[in-house]
């Protein structure tokens, strides 16, 4: 199949200055695909003879002993007060997290989940977890109670770290099927009631333990890190991601976000998900820059606002977030200059080519758009500081990433396609961040990877640039605002409420959130559908979804169309709520 | 018929949003999101929801106030005395 190119490259290539490429990292992208090699960077960060590693060692230890009173985090609350936070700090409080982990004798292996905002105490969460070898597991704090429960249930996690707000309102109502999870820590703000039953105050927890901790050295391969991400089918599934996954993490940073130990970066993802934990704390920490935390969340004026006053030097967002930006226009953008910024940057989903062209409008640059994935662990495709960005192109690979546009045979095999034929982005596998595993699920995970290449879901085609353009997934999957939702897991939770029969979830096009979930409910006999209803599903929805994945709108149906297996045909709600003609469906149908 | 209130048709602006928000534990002087789960996506539909019942727009450099249903009865009211008009009504858009 030949992509319909007309309608993507419609925009002139944005050239950078020599200025530009002198002074980024990755200057000569060719010569540094030639030349880079994971051995020699995992060599040159870890240093040490007993091939022992561990993320802790690069994201805290070696900077905080080197520069203890640099800034790693700078926090702004909603009067734009800064605190922040030194690598020396940061290093103590990871420390004592590290020892009260080992004073409740978890040991290495558990997992650790955390359900919290950009609060102080996520950082040293995160870095304390690692560092005694726990797995951290990050939830997204605006799940509702079930899609928290069965993450939870799915990891077997023995601690949580949450505010007294969010464990009262999420997690109290669902402790009780949780067996496994011993230990709740509430980190509490001034002011806050009696603490709930069976749970244990932070920071009173941690005094008086020790600010000293000798960091677990563990072999590359050993689990770190656990991220939960959404299938069509199925329940959600556990990413499992090891400690050599540091090594792609730096490279990245320095590569594809250009980061130099002197920056201020901003990443305004949430620490819920995967970008948040990579690009929000280990990342950067890796490469000692000073991270800029906003505490409240996306305000217009407040964002431009703070790029200009904290002087950010590279900026890492999302899609959602910059068509938000977009809509308000550029008079509340030029309030301000921003003499420091250096480096737009976003991942998410597909960066729509008017979006980059904001950038050179608003800020006198392009935005770089970046493809990566929560099983990839880290960026794998990106426009690089450089290098010539083609607006609406996902970039070209990370030099180390061998990625191509494949096609699976019928034989087993894969056929790696010529430039411009659409197919699917297969990776070869040795990238250090390449996820381990599907929690419990060896064949998901097998069934990932077909004859030595990893099939990532995403369809796109390279043109003859070697820039990779993408077209859709394979999959019914729907990303809104960034975030994977399964329609399965939506429509589980639709399926409880007893006026509904049967449900099907589909992710309809948005201007903002890219996709919104939708719903299409066949309602059981004596049920009207009629706009309480409409509202009482809804209701349902969100007490148990939560907002971020609940459906935004709710349509009813006499029946909903299946296939002769009885499978749900969810392309033809969607061509028919896009009001397309049905004989288009055979186009829709997945190529592979 | 009575008319309703401004703070009556918010409301059912804002319930179309969130219906699942129990009306009498919305505490007006609170934030949305310290009291329950409203994302962005949420205050978006809000402020288009406030369009069709008051035919007022909510640029997006002002969507902090509606953080919460007193602020948005204060920026309604005074949206609507700069336009002169009271609708109660959708906009005749």
């Amino acid at each position: 199949m030949q992509p319909a190119k007309t309608t993507l490259a419609r925009f002139s290539p944005i050239e950078k200055s020599l200025r530009t490429v002198r002074a980024a990292n990755l200057w000569d992208y060719e010569a540094m695909c030639r030349h880079f090699s994971w051995d020699q960077l995992r060599a040159d960060l870890f240093d040490r003879s007993d091939d022992k590693m561990n993320i802790a060692m690069v994201a805290i230890d070696g900077h905080a002993k080197l520069t203890p009173n640099k800034p790693a985090v700078r926090f702004v609350d909603a009067e734009f007060t800064r605190t922040e936070l030194t690598y020396g700090e940061l290093l103590r409080s990871a420390n004592r997290f590290a020892n009260l982990l080992r004073l409740v004798a978890i040991e290495p292996g558990a997992v650790v989940a955390s359900l919290l905002g950009r609060c102080p105490e996520l950082y040293s969460t995160v870095l304390g977890t690692l560092k005694c070898g726990a797995i951290f597991a990050p939830l997204f704090a605006a799940f509702g109670p079930e899609p928290i429960r069965s993450r939870l249930e799915l990891a077997g996690a023995r601690v949580l770290v949450t505010t007294q707000h969010l464990y009262e309102r999420k997690v109290a109502p669902i402790r009780s099927t949780l067996p496994t999870l011993r230990h709740i820590f509430i980190v509490r703000e001034v002011a806050e009631g009696e603490l709930p039953h069976g749970t244990q105050d932070l920071t009173q927890a941690m005094s008086g333990l020790s600010e000293t901790f000798e960091t677990v050295p563990l072999s590359a391969d050993t689990p770190a890190l656990l991220h939960f991400t959404s299938g069509t089918t199925g329940k959600p599934k556990g990413v499992v991601h090891v400690h050599d996954a540091i090594v792609a993490h730096h490279a990245s940073a320095r590569l594809a976000l250009d980061l130099h130990p002197q920056d201020v970066f901003w990443c305004t993802a949430d620490p819920g998900w995967v970008t948040g934990i990579s690009y929000g704390v280990l990342a950067p920490l890796s490469c000692g820059v000073t991270l800029l935390v906003d505490r409240e969340e996306l305000d217009v004026e407040r964002w431009y606002r703070l790029l200009a006053e904290n002087e950010v030097n590279v900026w890492y967002t999302a899609p959602t977030a910059i068509r938000m930006l977009m809509k308000a226009g550029l008079e509340p953008v030029k309030r301000h200059t921003y003499p420091a910024l250096r480096l737009i940057a976003s991942v998410g989903e597909p960066l729509n080519p008017e979006a980059v062209m904001w950038g050179m409008g608003a800020f006198g640059m392009p935005v770089h758009d970046t493809w990566w994935q929560t099983e990839t662990g880290a960026i794998m495709i990106a426009n690089f500081l450089s290098q010539t960005v083609w607006p609406g192109a996902m970039g070209r690979p990370m030099p180390g990433v061998h990625a191509e546009i494949g096609r699976r045979r019928d034989d087993g095999t894969v056929e790696i396609l010529a430039p411009n034929e659409v197919g699917e982005i297969v990776l070869r596998p040795g990238w250090p961040s390449m996820f381990s595993g599907y929690l419990n699920n060896e064949q998901r995970y097998q069934e990932s990877f077909t004859n030595g290449w990893y099939f990532s879901g995403d369809q796109a085609y390279r043109d003859e640039h070697g820039y990779f353009w993408f077209i859709g997934r394979t999959d019914d999957v729907i990303k809104s605002s960034g975030h994977l939702i399964s329609p399965f897991e939506v429509e589980c939770a639709l399926n409880l409420h007893p006026a509904v029969m049967q449900s099907a979830v589909i992710g309809l096009p948005d201007p903002v959130a890219g996709q919104v979930v939708q719903a299409i409910v066949e309602l059981r006999p004596d049920y009207a559908g009629d706009d309480e209803l409409r509202r009482s599903i809804m209701a349902h929805a969100r007490r148990s979804l939560g907002a971020a994945i609940a459906p935004r709108g709710i349509d009813f149906v006499v029946s909903l169309p299946r296939t002769r297996s009885g499978k749900i045909m969810r392309r033809l709600l969607r061509v028919r709520a896009l009001g397309l003609p049905e004989g288009d469906l055979s186009t829709l149908e997945p190529s592979a | 018929m009575n008319t309703p209130t401004i703070e009556q048709q918010i409301l059912n602006a804002f319930l179309q949003v969130a219906p699942d928000v129990d009306p009498a534990k919305l505490k007006p002087e609170i934030p949305f999101r310290d009291q329950f789960d409203f994302d962005s996506m949420d205050t978006l539909n809000f402020a288009i929801g406030l369009h069709q019942q008051f035919g007022i727009d909510v640029p997006e450099t002002q969507y902090r106030e509606l953080a919460s249903l007193a602020k948005t009865a204060a920026f309604v009211r005074s949206a609507l005395q700069q336009d002169g008009k009271r609708s109660t009504g959708p906009a005749a858009t």
